[in-house]
């Protein structure tokens, strides 16, 4: 049995108002590193309260490493590790009592399961006495993380470890998550970035509280039903304003030094047209090649 | 763009005891610019902006922002740029319309102006069915875009950024650029700062802090060109891997 099994999750808020998580069903393999992308607002949030037996859903059946999210609640709490995306460690106690609170509250010493938490803890153990409010960020989400690992816990949540993150230091923790993944682990991680996709084993795109797809990173990719372009001109903002309103493109947005588009029809002459187009309309320096979709390509594309 | 000056720092520092948060940076922005201002976590990006906002003293060094002291006028900077960041920009607790009413009246726009201005943001950005919405009741995409409208409602000469688009979906991000861009070509200096290295691209001009001082600073493609690395992402990733000081 898979260690995370969502059936027709629904839960909605304001009385029925707000669809938070709509119909959500997806399973989490025993072992796997599975993404929840998507942005602030989608349900990532509702869905690991859920899973973590924090929250009921209005209706629908979960379990998590076997358990029932309702009935065997207390069993699920003994088994998984929660890292919030909000910081929800004690702020006034220091780094040492923070973690040997968390070990001694799951019946277990920060000595008997050291090895899961060694790589992670000896970059804030200089700072053991300082109090867990006066540490920056990067060590706070480092501290949230041992926390949440030492009680070896089979499923692991985190719940957006890296927003906020600058980009060196989220490639970092995705390096520490491989190694946890190699003892066994099951993490369920959801993340804003779509950049973090790629490296995970399978990810679900989810958006309004749907689920617009599941699949690995590189199927969700070559599911992509265009042939994708990126351009470039001397004058990239103009280039964006002009692309929009020509009319052999169907889809166009800024990717950073390119802009990706879409022909309407997906055929060579168009492309050809463009480039005359676009040299009437004053444009240097004009890059057109063909190239292959990011998993952000794919979630703007699903949206649509 | 033009090459007047809107920002010129000149050794500017912030000393906290021993720490030195903001070591002698020393840069010029120009008006109608895209400023983006790069470092990872702890390598002093918020201590800069907030003595740049007139919101901190400096240590030492000086600087002029739209034209006035950072030490004896912080009061007319104040009035002259615009600020959001991603955490706090608007009242979740007022409507949209109130909200602008507020930031109008705080920045002492005349009834006039203000109705005028209110009426064309509202239409610009096609909010009319949510005038008088809570703005905790609307989605964060539409809250950014609404803060960064508001930010700039009073013409300021430049408008701060901080993390702007931190965890939109990825349409609404780019709707936000529109607006940035839409800003700077009719003059308001853009001084921004991103986790998203595609955005870096968008910017005139980067500036890269590591450790409290400017390491870097370009044009993405003078950047990527000195560096020799494909795209910003990688510039960002070696200079920021030179950092010593286990920051933020």
């Amino acid at each position: 049995m898979p260690d995370v099994v969502l059936n027709n999750i629904l839960k909605t808020y304001n009385k029925g108002e707000i669809k938070a998580v709509d119909d959500v069903s997806f399973s989490v393999k025993d072992g796997e590193l599975f993404g929840l992308i998507g942005p602030d607002g989608a349900g990532k949030t509702s869905i690991f309260r859920i899973l973590t037996t924090l929250l009921l859903p209005d209706s629908g059946t979960a379990t998590v490493n076997g358990f029932d999210i309702v009935k065997e609640y207390k069993s699920i709490r003994k088994k998984v590790g929660y890292m919030p995306g909000k910081f929800s460690l004690y702020q006034d106690l220091t780094v040492e009592e923070n973690l040997n609170l968390f070990a001694t509250v799951f019946d277990t010493t920060i000595k008997e399961n050291y090895d899961l938490i060694r790589d992670i803890y000896v970059q804030i153990e200089p700072f053991k006495d300082r109090r867990a409010g006066k540490l920056s960020g990067g060590m706070k989400q480092k501290l949230a993380l041992c926390c949440a690992l030492v009680h070896r816990p089979k499923v692991l949540f985190l719940d957006e470890p890296t927003t906020g993150v600058d980009t060196v230091s989220r490639k970092e923790f995705w390096e520490m998550l491989k190694r946890l993944k190699q003892q066994g682990i099951t993490i369920l991680v959801s993340t804003p970035y779509m950049d973090e996709a790629t490296l995970c084993e399978r990810i679900a795109l989810i958006q309004n509280g749907k689920i617009m797809s599941i699949d690995t990173p590189q199927n969700i990719i070559k599911q992509f039903p265009e042939k994708l372009f990126a351009i470039k001109s001397n004058s990239m903002s103009r280039l964006l304003h002009d692309l929009r309103n020509n009319r052999h493109i169907k889809s166009c947005f800024a990717f950073g030094e390119y802009h990706h588009i879409t022909f309407e029809n997906n055929s060579e002459t168009e492309s050809n047209q463009l480039i005359q187009d676009l040299h009437l309309q004053n444009h240097k320096e004009i890059t057109l090649k063909h190239i292959n979709p990011t998993i952000e390509d794919c979630f703007i594309n699903l949206m649509n | 763009m033009t090459t007047e000056v809107v920002i010129k720092t000149d050794k500017l520092t912030k000393r906290y005891g021993d720490f030195i948060a903001a070591n002698e940076i020393t840069f010029e922005v120009y008006s109608g610019e895209i400023f983006g201002f790069l470092g990872a976590n702890g390598a002093g990006k918020t201590t800069a902006m907030k003595m740049l906002c007139g919101l901190s003293t400096p240590s030492s060094g000086d600087a002029t922002i739209a034209g006035f002291d950072i030490y004896s006028q912080t009061e007319n900077i104040k009035k002259n740029i615009g600020y959001m960041s991603q955490k706090f920009s608007l009242y979740e607790d007022l409507t949209v319309v109130e909200n602008i009413n507020f930031f109008g009246g705080i920045y002492g726009m005349s009834d006039q102006n203000l109705k005028f201005k209110k009426d064309n943001l509202i239409e610009t950005l096609g909010m009319q069915k949510e005038a008088k919405k809570l703005v905790g009741s609307l989605p964060l995409g539409w809250k950014q875009k609404l803060a960064f409208s508001v930010a700039v409602l009073h013409e300021p000469k430049i408008v701060f950024l901080d993390e702007p688009t931190g965890g939109v979906d990825p349409v609404t991000r780019r709707q936000f650029w529109d607006l940035i861009y839409a800003a700077s070509d009719s003059g308001i200096t853009i001084f921004v700062t991103t986790h998203y290295m595609d955005e870096a691209e968008y910017c005139d001009r980067i500036s890269i802090m590591v450790d409290g001082k400017i390491k870097a600073m370009g044009s993405p493609a003078e950047l990527k060109k000195t560096y020799g690395k494909p795209d910003m992402d990688g510039v960002f990733t070696y200079l920021a891997r030179q950092a010593t000081r286990s920051g933020d």
